[in-house]
């Protein structure tokens, strides 16, 4: 069976005048119809990246330098800007972190959605305003007819957030990716907006991919996950699997750090050092100098990717 | 029961966001008259913090937790109630008189991109904190005193000569800590000392904290949202909602069972690792503004104990058995709670 979202040896490359740095390094991903896929790690580790190529918004002096994104059988790695203007925002949409800077301050909400639905499909204004009035109500927004006349100042952040899932949806994508959707946002209002997009992928059978540092949302919201570091994918696989039997030296560091999963008062575990710059990765694997497990082989090979039992890809030499 | 190092007494902090003279006139009841808007950021708040205890102050963004945090250490004077550190009050100090007790309450701010002057060295930022509090210090026991620190936090002591730019996150917040430390301070009141930070770094510097804490036997009022750190490292934990206390009590009580509604919305909505189905308590629509604050108990509209009492009486503290100050009729009432 073909996967609706196939991405295959993947390489993102940044073009600096002191010579390319790669940002993502064969990186392999899947995404079936209504899952919902984490993509975790530490800044840096080329997680919005990996989110922006698969609709092209890389900008300069970036470029996909190899590998091919495939989806729903097209291979739209290989397209052209206007082709692709037809996927982006329609049939793979993405909501990013801050819902005050997505957000046009001049202009009402009303106008912003129903520019979208224009730009997208052939219909009138009266069409698209229904459209726009349904997604509202859609997404639990109280009294979605005034909001339509409000900008974006005069509502809250969870609201922003809101009315930005809900644009996302006016044309019924496939898939949404949310990059770090709710780390702008207080834990009561992400639990609602993590409750609300887990209900959209339920209801509307759409698939996710969630990316954000922090494991416990993932946890709670994806099927599979996928861990990165210095642009490499280092772990993937279910997400209940990887989380509670993490395989790779990183994986494993990452969930000890977490405050909450030693006593109260206890010296949490720490990861040694810190994520390399891109332009320095080290040789080898590129987590040998903060690996506590490391042998000889980890500072020359880099490790090749190996299936455990469970199902999980890690990409550790001592697996 | 140890002494309290710092309490605080009735604290009020409004602030006057009008604007000039013609943003004052208002056309009310057939009238000009001149009106104020106000931004009711802290009202009526006690607390008191023992010596060598890590209280937490916990609430949503725009609680009023930071606020309260900067009365404490003088950066705003409070419009009403006391600040006493070790009995003595400091709040209506003049300058001069609050120098002695600057030296020994000092403070780490959030963003440590922010919180360095870019064009100061290590060293320069740490020896300047020394310079005006000691002034009899020698420039050798000045740069004796830095390297100490700056090894206790664990940069290296070759970077005396770097500017903030040159380092990471992790690093630059380490310096924060170090300038906040190096006057040997008994409180340090932390202001989202992690938030900022990736979670391998925030490990580290959350154990940088404790260890300091536990070796210099500080006292830390720690401001932040982060309710599974508020777990980790706090001896009393403090909810705050829209300006006002709810509830405060031992952080082993808080945690295995809140009883104010709204600390157990919040709790509940805490993500954990391992965990796949959340089931958090809603809470009705959003925080109101603080420039016109709900009569009665601030969060009677999003409660759903909420009854008449609650619409009009303000709650006010209570002790329980267990030493639990809390703030809610319906607790006090032994009413249900959902």
């Amino acid at each position: 069976m073909s996967h609706l979202l196939d991405i295959h040896n993947l390489e993102v490359k940044f073009a600096l005048r002191t010579g390319d740095i790669i940002a993502i390094d064969n990186v392999n991903l899947t995404l079936d119809k209504g899952e919902k896929l984490g993509l975790v790690g530490e800044s840096g580790a080329g997680k919005s990246v990996t989110g922006f190529s698969i609709i092209n918004l890389i900008s300069k002096p970036g470029f996909i330098s190899k590998g091919k994104i495939t989806f729903d059988g097209d291979e739209i790695s290989s397209y052209s800007d206007e082709e692709m203007r037809k996927i982006r925002g329609n049939k793979i949409s993405m909501i990013f972190q801050d819902p005050m800077m997505t957000l046009n301050p001049v202009f009402t909400i009303g106008t912003q959605m129903i520019e979208t639905l224009l730009a997208h499909k052939n219909i009138s204004k009266a069409e698209a305003t229904t459209i726009a009035l349904d997604k509202l109500k859609k997404v639990q927004i109280p009294s979605p007819e005034t909001r339509l006349d409000q900008y974006p100042h005069e509502l809250s952040g969870g609201m922003r957030q809101r009315i930005i899932i809900a644009i996302a949806l006016l044309t019924d994508p496939q898939i949404i990716i949310a990059d770090e959707p709710t780390t702008a946002l207080d834990v009561t209002i992400q639990a609602e907006i993590m409750d609300l997009l887990q209900e959209l992928c339920k209801t509307d059978n759409m698939s996710l991919i969630l990316i954000t540092h922090d494991l416990a949302v993932v946890s709670q919201v994806t099927e599979k996950i996928a861990v990165m570091y210095a642009g490499k994918i280092i772990e993937y696989g279910l997400t209940n699997e990887v989380l509670i039997n993490p395989q790779h030296p990183y994986t494993k560091g990452l969930i000890n750090s977490i405050p909450g999963t030693i006593e109260p008062g206890g010296k949490l575990y720490q990861i040694p050092g810190m994520m390399p710059t891109l332009s320095k990765i080290p040789s080898g694997c590129a987590f040998n100098p903060r690996c506590t497990e490391k042998k000889e082989i980890c500072e020359t090979a880099i490790p090749e990717p190996k299936i455990t039992d469970a199902g999980t890809m890690v990409a550790c030499h001592m697996i | 029961m140890s002494t309290p190092i710092l309490t605080i007494d009735n604290i009020v902090k409004h602030f006057d966001i009008t604007g000039g003279f013609l943003d004052q006139i208002k056309f009310k009841h057939g009238k000009f008259q001149l009106e104020k808007t106000t931004v009711k950021a802290v009202n009526n708040v006690s607390l008191s913090i023992n010596k060598g205890e890590t209280l937490s102050v916990v609430g949503e963004s725009g609680c009023g937790k930071s606020t309260l945090a900067r009365v404490v250490m003088g950066l705003y004077p409070p419009n009403s109630g006391q600040i006493l550190y070790d009995g003595k009050r400091i709040d209506h100090l003049s300058h001069k008189e609050m120098l002695p007790f600057r030296k020994k309450m000092q403070m780490i701010f959030q963003d440590p991109y922010a919180s360095l002057n870019p064009r100061k060295t290590v060293q320069r930022t740490l020896e300047e904190p020394l310079r005006f509090h000691h002034p009899e210090m020698s420039s050798k026991e000045i740069n004796n005193k830095i390297l100490e620190i700056m090894e206790q936090v664990g940069v290296d002591t070759a970077w005396t000569k770097r500017f903030p730019h040159e380092f990471s996150g992790g690093q630059r917040q380490r310096i924060s800590i170090a300038r906040g430390l190096i006057l040997d301070p008994e409180l340090v009141v932390a202001d989202e000392p992690v938030s900022a930070l990736d979670v391998s770094i925030q490990a580290q510097i959350l154990n940088l904290l404790m260890e300091a804490g536990q070796k210099r036997g500080l006292t830390y009022l720690f401001i932040t949202h982060d309710l599974s750190v508020v777990q980790h490292i706090s001896t009393r934990v403090a909810v705050m909602y829209l300006g006002t206390l709810c509830e405060v009590a031992d952080s082993k009580i808080l945690f295995e069972n809140p009883r104010h509604p709204y600390t157990r919305a919040l709790l509940s909505a805490i993500p954990k690792v391992g965990e796949t189905s959340a089931k958090h308590i809603k809470l009705k629509g959003e925080v109101p503004t603080p420039i016109n604050l709900p009569p009665g108990c601030v969060f009677h509209d999003r409660c759903v104990n909420a009854n008449e009492r609650c619409r009009t009486d303000v709650p006010v503290f209570t002790t329980l058995e267990d030493g639990t100050q809390i703030a809610c009729h319906a607790v006090e009432e032994n009413r249900e709670i959902a």
